[in-house]
């Protein structure tokens, strides 16, 4: 971390001047043989990877409308090109999402394109070398799959899907990123990406308990596997131990307590994170999905509520119907989905995030609030991408970034906005998501916070900002790593729950 | 002279539709088997098309993206799609009022067409991080376009060609009649770059077009929650557990 220094403020966010080659390198660590052959890759680079890998891109995109559409759709039109937060904070050509689309766009026009075929140059089209290889592996690796390019591509080309079909391809011929797949692992093995086994979990919980207790005289449980709970919550695993996602997390307990929910966490489902996504696996995505599935069977829940966390709302909100049949509207015939379905209580939304669930309970006078108590606060929100771009909240479109400033206001008296221009679904990465958040990146992380740091800056000097909030674990994770660089507090970030728990009046129910 | 032209205009026509028929069924039949609208995203089917129609008519978010790019490339397509319609005079008899009625305005369009194809390629010549990403091709795209565009407007307003020798020759092509096509240096390098536009259009950046209309990104409905969203193969999964 020493060497590794904050890039200047702009102080008019002008496009940056190109630096071809600024992030050139051998990108992250890779995956050693034994976390890809858990995950059923090979171990190491195969002999015939270039087969392997053209063969595997074609079977992606014979699978995927978006890899087909969007390898043929993009012209070079550049309205991408300034919005990356790893280009503007890099200056590194690579990093343009069209640029970074193109290392693969050009290997697919040499093999699956007539042009490419037979007028290589004309079109950019490259065979694949081991150069080549190594490239893909070092630039889609700063991509953390944010799709804030895709807001303003007008075919909507979204540079994530190109990023997931990259590493996928990556990982199937032994060249897997060691920070997700190593997590993955201990997803399947113990039940969360942090590796904490069921005993050590239920320690943890039972130390909460005390310590909230201490913190305000009343018996706030954290449960554990309890079988006919009404609410499983599924959250990052962060939020057991992490700070500051661990107030987060009282915050929860807390909504639950004031209105007498019955909830439990599971021990096999004690993760929100899915960086199944991040690897661009489908199987894998599926296999950590039916986790929470199985779990709700087994414990027999009417409800699935899920925690504060970017990439785990995108996928429990988009994905998990498709992936684990939770959630509604399975064909009568579908056994796999209705099975679960049937079980689940259709008057709440499934999955619930847990900002509905506590903004429909203000909403309903449930919960009763000392807003004062957040007054030594000015807080400000930064809308997390995979929220923002990638999932919904409540029934109207634009939800997910109403319902969580509305919990704010409602728990806290002094709020600001950010810049406009860098909020709601034009919001910047926090700079460690999509499988980045990861020591042997952070001076990709650093400069991939630029952006955010840049636009909190401003809040600051003009509003006094001194709380940003989030409803993410990378987010918090990342920020609090990142912004002592900047020279911020690393408590200034936190989440939106915490600010719930600060506020929230219990009486003794 | 005359058979040549036919024949390319036979073959361009040709391989244009039967390439995009190609093109857009292998779109069509890839399936999209997870939900991935860039959100905020319509709740209903009708929202869908809603957004598409802004997507299409307006280009929404290249408005959002680049304000130069926008406009430039905006008025170009308009440009295009009115010089198109009145291109149709040349194949239609009798002229259909509408068509009659664009002509004026098609004319100009044909000048704007070229003002916005001037416009994106400066942006390719002049501006760093779009000269980057710029391929051969894409330049050479716009010089095609805008030779297309030039020499048609040289034949419009400066050294005109025999028009109704033109018609004759293709409503005579419509009805496979092949008569005599006017020898005419402008108007043989304007059409010889349409047939190679149109014949290598399913092969090329300009399959953006029908490309647009899959972009699951645009054309799905956000309601993942209320209805269960599974693609064949990925059904195929739960059967084998």
């Amino acid at each position: 971390m020493a060497d590794i220094t904050a890039p200047a403020y702009r102080t008019i966010p002008i496009v940056p001047a190109l630096k071809p080659g600024a992030m050139e390198g051998k990108g992250p660590y890779i995956a050693n043989d034994k976390h890809q052959e858990a995950l059923g890759f090979p171990g190491q680079l195969v002999d015939n990877w270039h087969d392997k890998a053209i063969a595997k891109m074609g079977e992606l995109l014979g699978k995927f409308r978006s890899l087909r559409v969007y390898m043929d759709a993009c012209v070079h039109c550049g309205a991408c090109a300034d919005k990356c937060h790893y280009f503007i904070g890099t200056q590194d050509p690579k990093n343009m999402p069209v640029a970074r689309q193109d290392l693969m766009r050009s290997v697919y026009r040499r093999y699956f394109t007539f042009a490419g075929k037979y007028f290589p140059k004309l079109v950019g089209a490259r065979d694949l070398t081991r150069e080549v290889l190594d490239e893909w592996y070092n630039y889609f690796h700063q991509c953390s799959e944010c799709r804030r390019c895709s807001v303003f591509c007008p075919y909507g080309i979204d540079t994530a899907e190109v990023t997931m079909a990259a590493r996928e391809i990556l990982a199937s011929i032994g060249m897997g990123q060691k920070y997700s797949n190593e997590i993955i692992g201990k997803v399947h093995k113990i039940g969360n990406n942090l590796g904490l086994p069921e005993p050590a979990l239920r320690d943890t919980l039972e130390g909460l308990e005390e310590d909230v207790k201490d913190d305000t005289g009343l018996d706030i449980r954290f449960p554990l596997d309890v079988k006919g709970a009404e609410v499983l919550l599924i959250t990052p695993s962060a939020d057991f131990f992490a700070e500051p996602h661990i107030d987060g997390l009282i915050g929860y307990a807390k909504v639950f307590h004031a209105t007498g929910t019955s909830w439990t966490l599971s021990s096999m489902a004690s993760e929100g994170a899915n960086f199944g996504m991040f690897i661009g696996s489908y199987d894998q995505l599926r296999k950590i999905a039916l986790r929470i599935r199985e779990a709700a069977l087994e414990l027999g829940v009417k409800r699935i509520v899920v925690g504060e966390c970017g990439h785990a709302w995108r996928v429990a909100y988009s994905f998990w119907n498709t992936l684990s049949g939770v959630g509604d509207g399975a064909d009568e015939t579908d056994r796999f989905a209705q099975m679960l379905q049937r079980q689940l209580d259709h008057r709440y939304k499934q999955p619930t995030h847990i900002c509905e669930f506590t903004w429909d309970l203000i909403q309903r006078d449930a919960l009763k609030f000392d807003k004062s108590k957040n007054d030594k606060y000015v807080i400000t929100f930064h809308d997390s991408c995979n929220v923002a771009r990638g999932s919904r909240m409540g029934d109207t479109p634009g939800g997910q970034f109403e319902i969580p400033r509305n919990i704010i206001k409602a728990v806290a008296n002094n709020f600001v906005e950010m810049d406009p221009n860098t909020t709601r679904e034009r919001t910047f990465c926090c700079g460690g998501g999509g499988g980045l958040l990861t020591d042997d990146l952070m001076d990709l992380r650093v400069k991939g916070a630029l952006p955010r740091m840049e636009v909190l800056n401003q809040a600051v000097q003009q509003h006094g900002v001194n709380y940003m909030a989030a409803i993410c674990a990378i987010c918090k994770t990342q920020f609090s790593k990142v912004m002592p660089v900047y020279g911020f507090d690393r408590r200034m970030v936190g989440g939106v729950h915490q600010l719930v728990s600060n506020a929230i009046i219990l009486g003794d129910n | 002279m005359s058979i040549l032209v036919a024949i390319l205009f036979y073959f361009a026509v040709l391989v244009f539709a039967a390439g995009l028929i190609y093109r857009i069924g292998l779109y069509a039949r890839t399936p999209a088997p997870l939900k991935i609208p860039t959100t905020p995203a319509p709740t209903t089917r009708g929202g869908v098309v809603l957004r598409m129609t802004r997507e299409v008519v307006l280009f929404e978010s290249l408005f959002k993206g680049n304000l130069w790019t926008w406009a430039m490339g905006w008025l170009f397509h308009v440009s295009l799609a009115v010089v198109t319609v009145r291109h149709l005079r040349y194949f239609l008899e009798p002229v259909p009022a509408w068509v009659g009625f664009i002509q004026p305005f098609g004319q100009y369009a044909g000048i704007t067409m070229v003002i916005g194809l001037f416009g994106l390629w400066a942006r390719r010549l002049f501006v760093e991080r779009i000269r980057y990403i710029s391929t051969p091709s894409d330049h050479l795209w716009l010089v095609v376009l805008i030779v297309i565009g030039l020499s048609g407007l040289l034949m419009s307003f400066v050294v005109h060609t025999d028009v109704i020798g033109v018609k004759n020759f293709f409503v005579g092509l419509l009805q496979f009649r092949i008569g005599a096509v006017p020898s005419d240096i402008l108007l043989l390098g304007h059409l010889f770059l349409v047939f190679a536009l149109l014949a290598l259009f399913p092969i090329s950046k300009l399959l953006h077009a029908p490309g647009v209309f899959f972009s699951p990104t645009r054309n799905q409905t956000d309601n993942p929650r209320e209805h269960r969203h599974l693609s064949a193969w990925a059904s195929k999964l739960e059967s084998e557990n």
